[in-house]
């Protein structure tokens, strides 16, 4: 039979079952409409980590204590000390591939101006920090190279700050907070930033001199971190290299001895965070695909049970002259049809789903092929789950299947 | 003048294995029809008939034996060519009528055409129109099947035997569901199809439909006990005008 009249034939039988067809379209509906929303929001969110990795500096370095090891083994407390003043004066004496360096402590506590708290992040920062997170100062002014010398304490403040000790409104600049009991007078303000796209609040951040908070603050002499700028983000190899040598001469470490530190560049970061949203990306699309699966198997049910029903209808297309190769076509392309307007309506419902999502301010892009790739596994899926049920037609004895009740 | 050999069976025998034993549906059966004839195959429950007429229409193959229709030697076929050649040699009517649910008269009727790739979709229902005039239902072509009479069903079925202009027509009880009057009415129009030269094979159990044809064929377990001409053949159009007439459509 031409393919034409097997289409009309597929079409008069899907038309005859109609809710039964679209209750085996459902599953198909489902899957696909789930696949794509699912790519679309790991995609989406993939590329809003990379904005926002961008906008930190893709030429940023960041120096850890202790050796590279990923993976949660419990770290000897003397091994996070191992980042002294000593590395950062030889690291801003040799550096070459190096632009900017800034040794950085971090605490968290309380931020208190006068009835008004909020719970908050400090950091201690060279002046350097504002160059290499490409951060400025919108209200104010930095801290200066004095500052630090002489350990003052003075501050700049993100907005989420200002927001929660100052919500009448008030100037914050010349106010004096305090950080677990330490004054800070405020000097400038930082240029908002918003959320990260792990929804970390970027603006909610104190920052004031690295000595400031070492002394007084904390009383220690070790750095937690030491964040640098290559000089481009293709230098950053070239400069993790100068540091590494930096860094093991300070250290005194042998050679058969392992790194006590570890350089992660912002280039490394976006491809953890990316891998690490592939992976959740994945596994979501995969259990999405699961339910392509079992919708499959309802298709291949519902085959098997059109094609018992019209046991008569076969026989008596093959007395007329119907060879088993155009009965099996014939329940092929009705499942093939069937799982294709399901794809079709899937998609148009999983773009719906997207675009609803994108309202609920999830970042989304509906990558092309996976709507390609929808449709050629909804034709996999008729031809698969479709052909035993149109081979069980085929093989069919006309003599039985005509005298079927 | 010898006329064309359109049926041959050659000692044609059919073993059925069930379970343990062989059952002989036919055991050894050897027949010539000739173009042209009427023949009725008739027989008790259980004789063979209906094996006898899977085999002539190509449904089954001989376990020994040979069946040639129409010059083709049928045994060694493969399914697919035994579909092919009932698609373009033979034409089917069924007791129960077998028509597509919810289609309407022409397109059952172009269905045998449907599997022939030789004719197009205008040539395909130009070729099932005309049947169905043939059969008296040139005004009822858009029916659908659930809204016809049995006789009606029963006269698009024979359209449908007719439309791709068999070498024979086969019929298994083709009366067997219809009233006495319908049933009248079916027998002239396959005389009225024999008269126009159709070779048409009728099994029945029903002896008096024998009176209509031009030869009868009768079997017992499996074996041909009576092979006889009609040389008075009874006009079924006579037949339905004497009927009483209390049953209509
Ligand atoms: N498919 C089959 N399997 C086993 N036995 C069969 C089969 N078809 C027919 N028979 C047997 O062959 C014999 C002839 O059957 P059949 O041709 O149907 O007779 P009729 O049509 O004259 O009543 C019967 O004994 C029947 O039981
Ligand atoms: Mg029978």
């Amino acid at each position: 039979m031409s393919f034409l009249n097997l289409m009309k034939v597929a079409i008069r039988a899907i038309a005859a079952n109609k809710f039964r067809s679209f209750l085996s379209m459902l599953g198909i509906i489902i899957g696909v409409a789930a696949v794509i929303i699912m790519m679309a929001i790991g995609q989406g969110s993939k590329e809003s980590v990379r904005q926002n990795i961008q906008q930190m500096g893709t030429n940023v370095l960041t120096i850890r204590p202790g050796a590279d090891r990923r993976g949660g083994v419990r770290r000897d407390p003397s091994e996070m000390q191992t980042l002294k003043p000593i590395d950062y004066e030889t690291i801003l004496k040799e550096k070459k591939f190096v632009t900017y360096v800034s040794p950085e402590v971090t605490a968290s506590g309380q931020a208190i101006y006068g009835a008004n708290n909020t719970t908050t992040s400090l950091y201690g920062e060279g002046i350097d920090y504002f160059d290499i997170k490409q951060w400025p100062v919108i209200k104010g002014e930095e801290f200066t190279e004095e500052d630090i010398r002489k350990s003052a304490k003075v501050c700049v403040v993100g907005k989420t700050i200002i927001d929660e000790l100052f919500p009448d409104g008030a100037e914050p600049v010349g106010k004096m907070i305090r950080f677990k009991s330490i004054p800070f007078r405020i000097v400038g303000v930082l240029k908002p930033k918003g959320y990260n796209s792990w929804g970390m609040d970027q603006d909610n951040v104190i920052i004031a001199p690295y000595t400031t908070v070492m002394k007084r603050l904390l009383a220690q002499t070790y750095y937690s971190n030491i964040v640098c700028s290559a000089i481009t983000e293709e230098m950053s190899n070239d400069a993790i290299d100068e540091l590494t040598q930096i860094l093991r001469t300070t250290h005194k470490l042998k050679d058969d001895q392992e790194d006590d530190f570890t350089i992660r560049s912002q280039q490394e970061m976006m491809e953890t965070m990316t891998s690490t949203m592939d992976t959740i990306t994945i596994i979501l699309v995969v259990a999405a695909a699961f339910s392509l699966l079992v919708a499959g198997i309802g298709i291949m049910n519902i085959m098997l049970v059109s094609v018992t029903e019209r046991t008569k209808e076969i026989g008596l297309r093959m007395s007329v002259g119907a060879r088993g190769i155009d009965i099996s076509n014939q329940f092929l392309i009705e499942s093939i049809m069937i799982s294709i307007t399901g794809g079709i309506i899937g998609v148009i419902v999983g773009w719906t789903g997207t675009y609803v999502c994108e309202l609920f301010a999830l970042p989304t892009s509906i990558p092309l092929w996976s709507i390609i790739v929808s449709f050629a596994v909804c034709t996999v899926i008729g031809v698969g789950f479709g052909y035993f049920p149109a081979q069980k037609a085929a093989n069919m004895d006309p003599i039985e299947a005509i005298r079927y009740e | 003048m010898e006329k064309k050999v359109v049926i041959e069976l050659q000692d044609v025998r059919r073993d059925f294995i069930v379970g343990e034993e062989t059952v002989h549906a036919l055991r050894g059966v050897s027949f010539k029809i000739y173009e042209g004839e009427f023949v009725t195959i008739m027989g008790t429950s259980g004789s063979g008939k209906s094996t006898l007429l899977n085999q002539l229409g190509c449904l089954d193959t001989p376990t020994s034996g040979e069946y040639i229709l129409d010059g083709t030697p049928v045994r060694k076929m493969s399914k697919s060519q035994r579909a092919k050649l009932r698609n373009r040699k033979i034409g089917f009517v069924f007791q129960n009528y077998n028509l597509l649910p919810k289609t309407t008269a022409v397109e059952n009727v172009e269905l045998p055409l449907m599997y022939n790739t030789r004719y197009n979709s205008r040539q395909r229902r130009e070729a099932a129109v005309k049947a169905l005039q043939a059969v008296g239902l040139g005004d009822r072509l858009e029916h659908k099947s659930n809204q016809m009479s049995g006789g009606q069903m029963q006269r698009v079925a024979i359209a449908r035997a007719l439309v791709n202009d068999p070498a024979v027509i086969l019929a298994d009880e083709a009366t067997g569901n219809l009233d006495t009057h319908t049933s009248f009415e079916m027998l002239v129009l396959f005389q009225k199809l024999h008269a126009e030269g159709r070779t048409i094979i009728f099994v029945t159990h029903n002896p008096e439909i024998a009176q209509y044809s031009s030869r009868n064929i009768m079997l017992r377990d499996g074996k041909i006990r009576e092979d006889t001409q009609n040389p008075h053949i009874l006009s079924a159009a006579e037949a339905l005008a004497n009927l009483p007439k209390n049953n209509d459509e």
